[in-house]
């Protein structure tokens, strides 16, 4: 593991199963009567904010808070930041408080690879999303939610389990995994097609060709404009909010025009096979990309994937934050059994 | 008093080792084993390359405004560092230089500077607004006498107001340097659109925002019978279309900037603002299509696209860094990294790419001559042997915005002189 | 003190299978003859090694009472003292038996005791997760050197050793082998104790 969490793509498949693996060990400390560890005692986490999305720094917060970290949450809203301070004078101001990790979501791609990478803090950061970059955090939950429904089986083969631990130890070979939507502004999917790609998962994106950016084609994916024609050989499918506002840049012509050919409703989850899930990162927009009996649906993983996210968020504090601070390199991980008694 | 001086056995053009008398300001002799005069000064110039004095046709110097990035005196002396002996100076300043005023204040501020002559460029439109055009003819018949037009920085998008203008300057010869860059296609747009645009999720700047421009441009140039400059082209469909307009006979011209030849987005990957530029970087793709086209003459010139800022406007984060980098003490060594010693051209090309065209293009006397008996002595003076990594401390620009830093590049300017006065000496200025 | 076997001599056994079935069985008579039937008992094992211990001893406890007794695993990982002096450490599986530890005996399960750190740790981790009624320690070899006032209730063997030296516990399920041997620490291999 790197010092820092940016980008999917520094992780390896080794990295991205422990830290699955971690998270389901985490999972456990959610049905315990005192849900908290003190692996993180008098260790500071900043979530810096300069975007809002309460969801996130909640999930990040609580996972801190379980983990018996010290919380500071710092919100570009009403804060120096909006005033026109910059990044750095941010970053210097944070490192000054000694934050030992930066949680940051920013609106300009980047940011987090600049935080991280500019000598500005010492800290860990871990990139809570930056503009139409990545989101880490977010597919590794997505992954972790994957590999409990569908990589349970003895044989490896996809079925429809909801316990908890199953798949621990597996990647997500062969899966096939569709996401649909607006993959050109969509963090999300960026993260997910690098991750899922690791973990050995057949990726497919399926948008109108407006919304995929140019060059996606290097993507280690495939790439589809028909919705149907996917849905029946998908073993999850991840609908992506799609903004209303896209509609005036010309993107689709209209909300009822892109639900038709994009959105995932009743009729078309029955062409999916019999254990396949339906996923969406949140917020959603019934009704556009997603009808409500879908998203309410029992193959719709939406309210686990929330819960899933302090854990997997968990485990990512831990595995940066829970040993020495270390130099910049890919330290390698110590075994359980290899402890001083 | 001007005393001579007497550079003794270098390279003329990369030719045979010659001995250049200069007296004044003007070349008095040129030839092998010359006697050496009494009084003159020497300089051994064994192994070293002489080419005519550097011409720049895009330079950014940033006074009046913005001197806390540059002025036109550490402009100048960069420009000296560099090779140069004549900048253009570009109009997007604070205040704009549209009107008379203005590019006589710049004009003379290089006339005081002693290291660089300055020619200031008029803007096309008032305040670069892209709505009225600028006193174009008042701007030429000022002492500045510019030749040069453009809106630099911004693009002059309105077809009607390219064609005005473009018809406008005929009456004097003057030319539009055109910033080719379709705005509605680069709304937003942070860098190359292309496969690594898609990965670091930045804003895509697709070629064909430039290429419709260029097109657009030649065809209004050949319509109304003027001519055309293009800035800084940065994409293999650029050089297409610039190519087949040539092939028409049409009066277009076009520049290449030093890092355009050299650097591509994949540097972007670090989402360090120093490789923030307009245009983007582009593919290997394009830069080895813009290597041919330099040297195969369908560019004409390089042209630095010096844009020095202050540090703080690149310490941030991509999106909200300025746009622009620092050339002019790189240009000579990334021009003989990328061209000479890859084989594609010899000094004389350089001298030509570098000196004679764009004074040509600019219309500017005194500037961009041969190296003969009886010429103004602008000469430049290159160690092509010297190696050294890129130290922006070092250099004499207000701004260290290199995306060299620390990257080796070969040659270094020893000496410069304007009109026989050297600006240089030994690497320093003088 | 015999000085003749050099630093270069390989770990030698202390336990062999044998003694280590026999000790294992004793244990858990013990446990038996102690909490009166060892009705309530859960068997904690403290990964990795402890948890197959866990498991032996559970077999063995059916074999005595005919009843089959709760066993799982306590992770302690994420309690220790020393996460700071290393890279963050990969988590071993806490799998708490269905009916919990509440009430109940808790006999925690390790095959070496040494500082007494790991116990201390696996203590302040059962006060997360229940309050039992009572906490036994049965570990497989002793070797001395506590840091902490901790000792155990039930001991396979009491092993004086050096703190130059080195035990490591082989178990069949995790290293094709039941062993205990002790070894120089300039000659085991990282990662062994």
């Amino acid at each position: 593991m790197k010092r820092h969490l940016i980008s999917t793509a520094d992780l390896s498949r080794d990295d991205a199963i422990l830290i699955l693996d971690t998270a389901e060990e985490m999972a456990r400390v959610a049905d315990r009567p005192i849900k908290k560890l003190p692996t993180l005692r008098g260790r500071t986490v900043v979530n810096l904010f300069f975007e809002d999305s309460t969801r996130t720094r909640i999930s990040f917060e609580a996972a801190a808070k379980r983990l018996s970290a010290d919380v500071i949450n710092f919100s570009a809203k009403g804060s120096s930041v909006s005033k026109g301070e910059s990044l750095k004078d941010t970053a210097l101001t944070l490192q000054a408080m000694g934050a030992d990790a930066v949680v940051v979501r920013h609106h300009a791609s980047g940011a987090p690879h600049r935080l991280a990478t500019s000598g500005w803090l010492n800290g860990s950061v871990i990139n809570a999303g930056d503009g139409t970059h990545e989101h880490p955090t977010q597919a590794l939950l997505d992954a972790f939610t994957m590999r409990r429904h569908l990589a349970g089986a003895a044989d490896g083969g996809p079925v429809h389990h909801r316990g908890p631990g199953d798949g621990t130890g597996r990647d997500l070979d062969g899966r096939r995994i569709t996401i649909v939507g607006d993959v050109l502004h969509s963090r999300v999917a960026r993260s997910n097609v690098q991750l899922l790609h690791t973990l050995g998962a057949q990726v497919t994106l399926v948008a109108p060709p407006t919304l995929l950016p140019i060059g996606v084609g290097s993507w280690p994916c495939e790439v589809s404009y028909d919705l149907d024609a996917v849905i029946p050989k998908s073993d999850a499918v991840m609908m992506l909010r799609v903004q209303r506002e896209r509609m005036n840049a010309a993107f689709f012509p209209t909300e009822r025009e892109y639900s038709r050919r994009y959105g995932l409703d009743g009729l078309r989850m029955a062409r999916m096979p019999e254990h396949a899930i339906v996923m969406h990162p949140g917020p959603m927009n019934r009704g556009m990309e997603i009808s409500a009996d879908v998203a309410d649906s029992h193959r719709s993983t939406i309210v686990e994937q929330v819960a899933n996210g302090v854990s997997v968020r968990m485990a990512v504090m831990y595995l940066l934050l829970g040993g020495a601070v270390l130099p910049d390199t890919d330290a390698p991980i110590r075994n359980a059994s290899e402890e001083s008694k | 008093m001007m005393s001579k001086i007497l550079i003794r056995g270098a390279q003329v053009l990369g030719g045979e080792p010659q001995d250049v008398l200069v007296d004044g300001e003007y070349v008095e002799a040129v030839g092998a084993d010359l006697p050496v005069p009494d009084g003159a000064a020497v300089v051994e110039a064994a192994g070293l390359i002489l080419l005519p004095g550097l011409v720049d046709l895009h330079t950014h110097l940033r006074e009046p405004g913005r001197e806390d990035s540059e002025t036109v005196l550490t402009g100048t002396r960069a420009a000296a560092r560099g090779g140069y002996t004549a900048v253009h100076a570009m109009a997007n300043t604070f205040p704009v230089a549209d009107t008379a005023g203005v590019v006589e204040q710049v004009w003379r501020l290089g006339r005081e500077s002693g290291y660089c002559d300055v020619q200031p460029v008029g803007a096309v439109t008032v305040g670069l607004e892209g709505k009225q055009l600028a006193e174009l003819g008042a701007m030429h018949e000022s002492a500045a006498g510019v030749m040069v037009f453009s809106d630099d920085g911004i693009c002059v998008d309105d077809a009607v107001m390219m064609r005005r203008a473009l018809e406008y300057v005929k009456a004097f010869d003057g030319v539009i340097a055109q910033h080719a860059q379709e705005p509605r296609l680069t709304e937003g747009a942070q860098m190359n659109e292309g496969v690594v645009s898609a990965e670091l999720g930045l804003g895509g700047w697709p070629a064909v925002a430039e290429e419709s421009v260029i097109a657009r441009d030649v065809l209004l140039a050949a319509h109304v019978g003027s001519r055309v400059h293009i800035c800084h082209l940065s994409t293999a469909g650029s050089v297409e279309i610039v190519r087949w307009a040539k092939s028409k006979g049409w009066n277009v011209t076009a520049e290449v900037t030093p890092h355009h030849l050299l650097l591509t987005d994949e540097l972007v990957r670090s989402y360090d603002p120093v490789y923030k530029v307009n245009p983007p970087l582009r593919t290997e793709t394009d830069v080895l299509a813009l290597r041919e086209a330099l040297a195969d003459g369908t560019i004409d010139c390089v042209a630095t696209d010096h844009a020095p800022h202050p540090h703080e406007d690149k310490d941030c984060e991509w999106a909200a860094a300025a746009m622009g980098m620092v050339g002019l003490e790189t240009a000579l060594s990334v021009v003989q990294h990328t061209m000479v010693d890859t084989g594609l051209l010899d000094w004389a090309g350089v001298a030509d790419r570098m000196s004679w065209r764009p004074a040509v293009i600019g219309r500017l006397g005194g500037h961009g001559r041969p190296i003969a008996a009886g010429e103004p002595a602008n000469l430049t003076l290159l160690d092509p042997a010297h190696r050294a990594p890129v130290d922006p401390a070092d250099f004499a620009s207000r701004s260290r915005n290199s995306p060299y830093r620390g990257r080796e590049l070969p040659g270094r300017v020893t000496h410069t002189f304007l009109r026989g006065r050297a600006t240089v000496v030994d690497g320093e200025l003088a | 003190m015999d000085t003749s076997n050099t630093a270069g001599s390989a770990p030698r056994p202390v336990l062999e299978a044998p003694d280590i079935q026999r000790v294992l069985t004793r244990i858990a008579h013990e446990i038996v003859e102690r909490a009166r039937g060892a009705d309530d008992v859960v068997l904690l094992g403290i990964p990795t090694r402890g948890v197959h211990l866990a498991r032996r001893l559970s077999g063995k406890l059916r074999d005595i009472t005919g009843r089959k007794q709760p066993v799982g695993s306590l992770d302690i990982t994420m309690y220790r003292d020393d996460l700071r002096m290393g890279p963050a450490r990969a988590l071993g599986p806490t799998d708490i038996p269905a009916d919990g530890i509440d009430g109940r005996l808790v006999v925690l399960v390790d095959d070496v005791l040494f500082s007494g750190r790991t116990i201390r740790a696996a203590l302040d981790a059962l006060n997360d997760i229940g309050r039992p009624r009572a906490v036994q320690l049965a570990v497989l070899v002793d070797r001395g050197h506590r840091e902490l006032p901790i000792r155990a209730d039930y001991v396979g063997k009491n092993l004086p050793t050096s703190l130059r030296e080195t035990v490591k516990v082989q178990l069949t399920e995790e290293d094709g082998r039941d062993a205990v041997l002790l070894g120089d620490k300039a000659t085991t291999p990282a990662g062994e104790q």
